[in-house]
């Protein structure tokens, strides 16, 4: 597969795993936060821990949707599904997260719910068509990738005069995540935030550009890397944050430049906002609310908001006590610090939301690393 | 005088005719249906003795009586027909493999089929010949079987439940908890097929692609590989839960651990590219004509030469190895050469996007 | 973040409006949608993420960013 295989080699791997060994100071420690859940997932999956030296250690961040959404937001796609029974339209990630009343959408379904997986709003908007009588609504998550297929999907259904179609809308931002981990409360009691610098997100900075990193290296001085989706790319792009590092820079650079420009699609970016507004704040599972982190359907496109057409309130619901989702979401805790990871939460039986989602850093630490340790 | 023939049975419309509630109530409906379509493609002399139970003659393998080998399969794939196969093959040869991989000479099936009223004739002609032709190139008849029908809305087209019989000569004991440290791993073929081939037909995943299912009936490589007189402690067909959930079995088992090389599983580029696409880990894909054999280090060239030689043996490969470990870890080398585990699968696999 | 995949456009203004696009993957096809950017090209590899092409790929960068991988620096050449 180009543009694939050519950045999952393992013969590369070894050099550039010889040069990040090489330019790593033997006497100081790194700590470099991927943001990006599929980052997380990468470095997981293809072992990559494994390739770096004791000292240059990787810490995951919120950038998994899944693990971000807060448990009220599911409970009103499950109110939407059995009790209002629409047809709830989803991404396959959702499916598994836990709920309110011990309920997922999955089990939501089994309980009779109308709810089904899809792989694009396309598909969503397919499904309102072809059921003309019933209500249909898309459960639209994700960060800005994500967002602008939704925007596209409103003005469609606008276009076409669709009047069974909405969205309910829990699209987040990215700098906004950002800047909660580096303002955590953690921060505060330490003085700084234990990391070192960002891998940026892939897919994210497609979208916006590189420009929205700047204020980060420039106000919290942390240098930024984009790096892209490939093993390779996250390697290449740790060498560049060691350099950095070592350098004493904080600047934004982009190796996934094949990709990514300064910025971004603008055509993708126009349609997010003529649909989208910033939603005043909104809770983040973990870290609380978050001001000017989320969007929410402009009044223009209001027929097509779920919250107004089904008149829904939101409810905050706390987390189980002893889930750490939140500390290990800003990167202060790993899965292993969590009194209930692997016992009482696992995949099986996830009781937050990191351990769901197969980007979330204690399900990728259950499933591909938690024989480390046991060594 | 009426010139129609006396004990004239208007024949069953293949073509238009749907499954009614009749056909399930055991009175001429239900007859008909069994002597027109599953009777006629189906028909062997056990299935011809017409009772409620088929009579068979006692089990003996080179003039020993013979330990017997059960087993049984229910099926309930959608889509009902995929690129390679359909649910009345699969149902076939899944339970085929069932008995082979304890060693067993399969000899006997038996089917019960649950129908949906409204379930169209011609789709039941289609399955019931594709399992007729799948039994008789197994040398295998079904010689036994039920009907029922249900009311429209619930049962999704058609239910089959087979269930395979066959008898196991003397000495042989093959088992998941037999793999010991220094054995081998091999894989007969190439990995995920079968998952593909069905996704590639649901509902909301749509894409064009020449993936078909590998649905086959192992027997006779079985039987080629036990010939050798090697040694081998655990025959498997990975089905739902792919590779990974069958190794993770054998392991758990055996109370061992294994260590797999990802650069060695064999998967064909375009079964990768859509996992790719679906965000799969096509450790987890199910597969439907697959052998998993666990055997000696030494014998595992002999073995590999074997099914080399046997056209569903082409891509046979030596995967790992297996060690001694307390936890159980099926791990991973992966080509990148990092190591990981490939746990037990979490829930139902499903298509990430983020 | 989410999952995304470079893929090859193979046949364009595809679909019910035209913006629709065939591409392929490793002998895979499917058909997605090319609102989200302009000018896409037959042969051209865009991202492609939940349906939708997100940006294109600049296969000249794509060759950069290889090409520094393998990169030996002074230092990598020197003994150590």
């Amino acid at each position: 597969m180009k543009y694939i295989d050519e950045f999952r080699d393992g013969a590369v791997a070894q050099t550039l795993a010889g040069k990040i060994a090489r330019l790593a100071q033997p006497q100081r420690n790194y700590s470099f936060m991927e943001f990006c859940g599929g980052h997380t997932h990468a470095i997981s999956r293809y072992g990559l821990s494994d390739l770096l030296p004791a000292n240059v250690r990787m810490v995951h961040g919120p950038g998994c949707p899944v693990c971000v959404l807060p448990i009220g937001r599911i409970d009103m796609a499950i109110k939407l599904a059995l009790q209002h029974k629409v047809i709830l339209c989803s991404y396959g990630d959702t499916l598994r997260v836990p709920a309110s009343n011990s309920l997922s959408l999955l089990k939501a379904k089994a309980r009779g719910g109308d709810i089904r997986m899809v792989y694009s709003t396309l598909d969503a908007l397919q499904i309102a068509r072809d059921n003309p009588q019933r209500e249909v609504v898309f459960f639209a998550i994700g960060f800005e990738t994500t967002t602008p297929p939704t925007a596209l999907a409103i003005l469609q259904a606008a276009q076409e005069q669709l009047t069974n179609f909405s969205v309910l809308c829990c699209h987040v931002l990215t700098p906004a995540a950002i800047t909660q981990i580096l303002e955590s409360p953690e921060v505060r009691q330490w003085g700084t935030v234990p990391i070192d610098g960002f891998i940026g997100p892939a897919h994210v900075s497609t979208v916006i550009g590189s420009r929205p990193y700047e204020f980060f290296a420039e106000e919290y001085r942390k240098p930024v890397v984009i790096a892209g989706f490939e093993p390779l790319d996250v390697m290449q792009a740790i060498l560049m944050l060691i350099a950095q590092v070592n350098d004493g820079r904080a600047e934004v650079e982009n190796e996934f430049a094949r990709a990514v420009c300064r910025d971004g699609n603008r055509k993708a970016q126009d349609r997010v906002a003529e649909v989208f507004e910033l939603r005043h704040e909104f809770e983040w599972r973990g870290l609380s609310m978050v001001p000017y982190s989320a969007l929410k359907i402009r009044e223009k496109y209001g027929a097509f908001d779920a919250e107004r057409r089904f008149k829904m309130d939101y409810t905050s619901v706390p987390d189980n006590k002893a889930c750490e989702c939140g500390a290990i979401l800003r990167g202060v805790k790993r899965p292993q610090d969590c009194k209930i990871f692997g016992t009482v939460c696992t995949p099986e039986n996830p009781v937050g939301s990191c351990m769901v989602s197969s980007e979330g850093a204690c399900a990728a630490h259950y499933s591909f690393g938690r024989y480390k340790d046991m060594a | 005088m009426s010139e129609v023939k006396r004990g004239y049975i208007r024949p069953l419309d293949l073509k238009h005719g749907r499954v009614d509630m009749t056909h399930g109530s055991g009175g001429r409906a239900m007859v008909q249906l069994i002597s027109e379509l599953f009777a006629k493609h189906l028909g062997n002399t056990y299935l011809g003795q017409g009772n409620d139970g088929a009579v068979l003659p006692a089990p003996v393998l080179n003039g020993q009586p013979a330990r017997l080998v059960m087993s049984t399969d229910c099926h309930v794939v959608s889509p009902l027909f995929f690129p390679g196969g359909d649910i009345g093959c699969l149902s076939v040869h899944g339970t085929l493999n069932d008995v082979a991989v304890m060693g067993a000479t399969p000899l006997y099936l038996a089917a019960g089929f649950i129908l949906e009223e409204g379930f169209a004739l011609a789709d039941l002609a289609r399955i019931v010949e594709s399992m007729a032709r799948a039994a008789s190139s197994a040398g295998v008849p079904v010689v036994t079987g039920d009907t029922k029908v249900v009311e429209r809305g619930k049962g999704d087209g058609i239910f089959i439940t087979t269930t395979g019989v066959g008898v196991l000569p003397d000495g042989l004991s093959l088992g998941g908890a037999h793999a010991r440290a220094g054995d081998v791993v091999l894989v007969s073929g190439t990995i995920g097929d079968h998952g593909v081939a069905i996704m590639s037909l649901r509902e909301n995943l749509s894409f064009e692609a020449a993936i078909t299912s590998d649905t086959a009936a192992l027997h006779g490589l079985i039987a080629k590989l036990l010939a050798t007189g090697a040694d081998i402690r655990c025959l498997r067909d990975p089905t739902r839960g792919g590779l990974a959930s069958t190794l993770n079995e054998i392991a758990e088992q055996s109370g061992v651990g294994m260590m797999l090389d990802e650069k060695t599983i064999p998967i064909k580029p375009v079964v990768a590219a859509a996992c790719e696409f679906l965000g799969l880990d096509p450790l987890y894909v199910a597969n439907e004509g697959k052998l998993i054999v666990i055997c000696a280090a030494a014998d595992a060239p002999q073995l590999l030469d074997v099914m080399h030689a046997h056209p569903l043996g082409r891509d046979a490969a030596r995967i790992g190895e297996v060690l001694a470990d307390d936890h159980h870890f099926v791990q991973l080398t992966t080509a990148f050469g990092g190591r990981r585990i490939v746990d037990w699968l979490a829930g139902e696999q499903l298509p990430r996007i983020c | 973040m989410c999952l995304a995949l470079p893929v090859k456009v193979i046949e364009v203004g595809c679909g019910p409006d035209g913006e629709h696009a065939m591409v392929d993957l490793g002998g895979v096809k499917k058909e997605i949608s090319l609102a989200l950017l302009d000018d896409v090209q037959v042969g051209d590899y865009v991202i492609l993420h939940v349906g939708y092409a997100l940006s294109k790929l600049d296969p000249e960068e794509a060759e950069r960013t290889l090409a520094l991988f393998s990169e030996m620096s002074e230092s990598d050449l020197t003994a150590p």
